[in-house]
């Protein structure tokens, strides 16, 4: 009898690792397309750039108040769309949450163009190694991610944010 | 359920259909059959033996070869489903795979899309498969390697006659061996390299055991294998990316951390030439038109000495310097880097003319960077170009009156210029794409004229880290030896008894009869001894004859 | 064309032709001899064996001489690889041939081997320098060793059929003669087209379609055989030619359809034609010349072949594939149509292994099993190359 136990349990340990290893295999690969990408709740890659007027900015330099991290790119529709109301907000929540805007993959006459034509004040940088574009995962444009006064990811938006009181809700979710 | 004890005394594990000991058969079908079935020497197979509870049954259930055999065969008949279309990582990078299959192959396309066989190899019911198979292969040979080794293991000399019997070759006649005889065969099969043990006149010559353990260890092998394929997707195991990086361009290799950076300082394509190439291949040159000779990038490998955060400016050390082809990746690290693909000619610089429409007189050049293209053109003595704005990849004007750019990639470069010249100081606009010139603001004096371009390729480097590929050549050196030890060599057997004033011959291999036949007729030639002969054939024989 | 390639050629043909009489030599050896005797191996055996040698060292000069013209093993399209592979299969029945001293595997196996030298001879003969994916040692390495293992494997597939033709009853109609004929049928079908593409190159005939090809874009094509079904959207440019009976998506080649249409007709006439004067069963036509075979020796031969042949082919066929397409390819996995029906050619022979050694499928279940291992590989070396092509579409 004592035997018969034995082996039971054997059995019963070999198939518990194969159903593991199994099940790992099945969650992995589920699970491969999710990964690897910035989710919301994960802290926020640190990284450094300069922007237009030689200024640096380091992303852990803004702790303790929120940011408006924006990745754009002047031959995008709906970046320039949003644009305006980043410029209105970013002066309403001046102190409180600062926008950073980083363009991917324009030469720095057209930002400069960009900027001024719309009038931006606040701190825009290119990415030119696109590093800062591959630590978040940024693939469509626009893609936006507020970082809390914490350094965690709040909220990703991809895509165009048209309406004012869309970033004006983004903004009041990191204010500090 | 206890153990049987076998007529000669030894006694066996529950199920055992051959005594371990002398084969004596145990079991009523057994007795009844014409030849022994020796697959597993009549041994044991546990899973046979309980079958109680649900971890009983999943375990028998896997434990059958019947049922490794269809998911051998499922898998084989799912792995060419596969085939009949291409999979969804080979179609075109342009198209979607839901709109491809439709537009390519029709309704059948639009049905194999559905079925999800466009990523049949990725699929949960595919890759349960293989996992199902990795799950066989462990339990089935679990449960036949630790019975049959008992038995190989506990084997007597001597024989039952019964069993010696009901082998396929065998021989008896009536008498005695005179022992200067069995010296003699001992000699020859000693010199067939057999191990021969004897036991009160029986005798029992063997070799070839190890390839028995063929399979099992080949199982093992794959068993490894698998699991390596398995740790692929553990995060940090494996790096698959893609790097297009263009003439003189240093870029940090993605999957690295920020730690390498390469820099493209040319890249070399080469097609075969029929005056310059072995004229053996000027047959097959002029048949095909295009034969490519040679992708290849010379690359330099950089170390980020600060390794500061993204978007800092890299410290950078050289290396290595290496031109990379393919079938020649560049090693550094855990890391490969392959060459994968390119595009040529994509435009870095335009050159253009300020040129006096009236006079054809041109003022002087202006050379656009388009990746960097400056405010303002200088050409001294009053005469300046001023860029307004730049499209790189200019797709009409939009809604707004402004030029549009589909792209940040100068595909399509437009312009719009401002031309200061001493007549016009405040400069005349001018907006000029290629084969197009628009004077928005009015007729102009000046013109820019298109005098040069300047191209640059791209080249697709593919960025490779696998630390599973040692697990990989393990298992399939592992699986390989198994093979070989189970295919090439063959467990041979030979008994030899004397009882009751009768002599009986035995032998028995798990492969190669014939072989063995002839090897044992060269031996036991000459000999009072009877050579075994083959109980299937002249069986068959018999039957012919009737 | 340089010597070399003019002797290399000529080589090749003269393996054909010691192919060729070997293979009437050994007919003469299994002979019933008049005594009705079981008989040794017999003169004819033994000239013909010794012929088969010659003819084989003739063929490995043909390969040796084109490798060192090309500067590479001549393995890097279709004509080379079949070729080589018939090379394979003579070879792998020479050693076959010295363990088991049977002529009558040389009457199947030779025929065999011919038929695969006129087939491969079909394609572009011409020595092409290698473009840069194939440039490296694994090419020769990788390839070799998977024409040697189906070359083996080609042994068990003969022997198989033998043992079939021995024991199928031919006296009345059933599953196992219809399938025999299928078999028959195919092997001649080979022979349809040899026959087929020969003809119409003698007789020079050429059409010239312009079409619209997958992608969309125009682009054109000649016709080697009167088209029976033409390309998408094709158009006919050539005067007086055959009009396409039927247009074909752009998804197929119809180029290469046409060619297997012709071939299959051309088969069908030369089976029918065979079967109406022999008044006989193809498979029942044959029989006689297996009348002194034992069984028994023809499934061990065939088991024997495939316990060789199986390491050599998963060897080349994948574990040498994987190396060198981790070199070239950057991954030595890729689910590339000619990978998958690699892994489904040793899923296959391992299934094989399985149910002979675990559930006893002896004698005639192994022989039709060994058969189809064979129509696997064959698939894998033709369809996939031809018709799915990924890859490994060099040719």
């Amino acid at each position: 009898m004592n035997k018969k136990k034995k082996r039971l349990i054997m059995r019963s340990v070999i198939l518990a690792v194969l159903a593991l290893a199994v099940g790992y295999t099945f969650y992995s690969n589920l699970t491969k397309e999710a990964r690897g990408n910035l989710q919301e709740g994960d802290q926020a890659p640190d990284f450094v750039l300069t922007d237009l007027s030689g200024e640096k900015h380091q992303l852990s330099d803004y702790e303790g108040k929120g940011v408006f991290l924006n990745f754009w790119g002047t031959w995008c529709e709906p970046c320039k769309e949003e644009m305006p109301h980043m410029e209105k907000l970013s002066k309403e929540y001046e102190g409180q949450v600062e926008v950073l805007a980083v363009n991917v993959g324009d030469s720095e006459l057209q930002t400069k163009k960009f900027a001024e034509q719309y009038g931006l004040t606040f701190p825009i940088a290119i990415d030119s190694s696109k590093e800062v574009q591959k630590a978040y995962g940024v693939n469509p444009l626009p893609a936006t991610f507020m970082i809390s006064p914490e350094g965690k990811v709040e909220k990703v938006v991809i895509g165009g944010l048209v309406k004012e009181n869309q970033v004006r809700a983004l903004f009041e979710q990191v204010k500090p | 359920m206890g153990k049987v004890k076998c007529e000669c005394g030894h006694v066996n594990p529950h199920g055992t259909v051959l005594c371990e000991s002398c084969g004596r058969a145990l079991t009523e079908e057994a007795k009844k059959e014409k030849f022994h079935d020796m697959r597993y020497e009549g041994s044991a197979r546990r899973s046979q033996t309980y079958n109680k509870t649900i971890v009983d049954k999943v375990w028998n259930f896997f434990s059958s070869v019947k049922v490794g055999v269809w998911l051998i065969v499922l898998t084989l008949i799912a792995s060419s489903l596969g085939t009949i279309f291409p999979q969804e990582f080979y179609i075109p990078n342009n198209v979607t795979a839901d709109t491809y299959y439709e537009d390519t192959y029709g309704i059948a396309g639009k049905i194999y899309y559905m079925l999800g066989f466009h990523d049949l190899y990725n699929s949960i019911w595919f890759i349960a498969l293989v996992a199902s198979i990795g799950v066989s292969l462990v339990i089935c040979s679990l449960d036949r390697v630790i019975p049959l080794h008992r038995a190989l293991k506990n084997q007597r000399v001597a024989r039952h006659t019964t069993f010696m019997k009901k082998q396929r070759l065998f021989a008896s006649r009536e008498g005695t061996i005179e022992p200067q005889e069995i010296g003699k065969v001992k000699e020859s099969l000693k010199e067939s390299r057999y191990h021969i043990r004897e036991e009160d006149g029986s005798l029992l010559a063997e070799k070839g055991r190890f390839s028995r353990w063929g399979p099992y260890v080949n199982h093992i092998g794959l068993i490894i294998f698998l699991i390596g394929a398995m740790l692929r997707s553990v995060e940090g195991m494996y790096v698959d990316e893609l790097l297009w990086i263009r003439e003189g361009e240093t870029l940090e290799i993605p999957g690295t951390d920020g730690e390498y950076y390469l820099k493209n300082e040319q890249f070399i394509m080469e097609n075969y030439d029929k005056e310059k190439d072995s004229e053996v291949f000027s047959e097959a040159i002029e048949e095909n038109g295009v034969i490519a000779k040679n992708y290849q990038t010379d690359a330099i490998l950089y170390r980020d000495e600060n390794r500061d955060l993204p978007g800092a400016e890299p410290e950078l050390v050289e290396v290595k310097k290496e031109d990379i082809r393919v079938n020649e990746p560049m090693k550094f690290d855990q890391f490969a880097l392959y060459q994968n693909g390119f595009s040529q000619n994509e435009m870095k610089a335009m050159e253009f003319m300020l040129t006096n429409k009236e006079t054809q007189e041109a003022v002087g050049a202006v050379k656009i960077d388009l990746f960097n293209p400056k405010d303002v053109y200088d050409l001294g003595n009053g005469y300046k170009v001023e860029l307004l704005g730049y499209y790189p990849d200019y797709d009409g004007i939009g809604k707004d009156g402004e030029p549009k750019t589909k792209s940040p990639v100068p595909n399509n470069p437009a312009f719009l210029f401002n031309l200061v010249s001493p007549e016009h100081p405040d400069g005349e606009v001018a907006f000029t794409a290629i084969r197009q010139t628009m004077e928005p603001m009015g007729e102009t004096d000046y013109k820019m004229e298109f005098s040069n371009i300047e191209t640059r390729d791209i080249s697709a480097l593919t960025v490779r880290k696998d630390l599973t590929l040692w697990i990989l050549a393990l298992g399939g050196t592992i699986f390989m030896i198994g093979v070989i030890q189970g295919s090439f060599w063959a467990h041979r057997r030979l008994w030899i008894r004397q009882v009751d004033g009768k002599v009986y011959v035995a032998a028995h291999t798990n492969k190669n009869w014939h072989g063995l036949q002839r090897e044992l007729d060269s031996i036991i030639e000459h000999t009072s001894i009877p050579s075994p002969e083959d109980q299937q054939a002249s069986e068959q024989s018999g039957k012919e004859k009737n | 064309m340089s010597d070399l390639v003019q002797w290399s050629g000529n080589l090749l043909y003269t393996s054909f032709i010691l192919y060729l009489i070997a293979t009437l030599l050994f007919g003469g050896a299994i002979l019933p001899k008049k005594n009705g005797q079981k008989q040794g191996v017999n003169r004819w055996g033994k000239l013909g064996i010794t012929i088969t040698v010659l003819g084989f060292i003739a063929q490995l000069g043909y390969f040796f001489t084109r490798w060192a013209a090309a500067g590479h093993a001549p393995v890097s399209n279709l004509f080379e690889f079949i070729t080589f592979f018939s090379m394979m299969l003579v070879g792998a029945f020479i050693i076959i041939y010295f363990l088991y001293k049977l002529p009558v595997l040389g009457v199947f196996a030779l025929p065999v081997a011919l038929v695969t030298i006129a087939y491969a001879s079909m394609f572009p003969r011409e020595v092409s320098p290698l473009i840069p994916a194939l440039q490296s040692h694994w090419l020769s390495i990788h390839v070799t060793t998977v024409a040697a293992g189906e070359g083996i494997l080609a042994i068990s597939f003969i022997a198989g059929l033998i043992y079939l033709v021995k024991t199928i009853d031919q006296s009345k109609k059933s599953k196992q003669t219809f399938w025999l004929e299928a078999i028959m049928y195919g092997l001649i079908a080979v022979i349809g087209f040899v026959v087929i593409t020969t003809s119409f190159r003698l007789a020079g005939y050429e059409a010239e379609f312009n079409y619209v090809n997958k992608e969309g874009q125009a682009a054109s094509e000649t016709f080697t055989l009167p088209a029976i079904v033409g390309p998408n959207e094709g158009e006919l440019l050539t005067e007086n030619r055959f009009e396409p009976i039927a247009e074909m998506p752009a998804f197929i080649n119809a180029k290469k359809l046409n060619t297997v249409i012709w071939s299959l007709a051309t088969g069908f006439v030369l089976y029918w034609l065979i079967r109406l004067l022999s008044r006989k069963r193809v498979g029942a036509l044959v029989q006689p010349l297996v009348k002194n075979v034992n069984k028994d020796l023809m499934d061990e031969v065939s088991y024997r072949a495939v316990l060789i042949g199986f390491p050599v082919f998963t060897l080349g066929g994948l574990i040498f594939a994987m190396i060198w397409a981790q070199i070239a390819w950057t991954r030595f996995w890729g689910w590339d149509p000619k990978e998958v029906w690699a892994l489904i050619t040793w899923l296959f022979y391992a299934a094989f292994l399985h149910l002979r050694l675990s559930r006893g499928w002896h004698g005639e279940k192994s022989a039709w099993l060994a058969v189809v291992g064979f129509v696997i590989i064959m698939f894998n070396l033709v369809a996939v190359n031809l018709v799915i092509a990924g890859l490994h579409s060099y040719a």
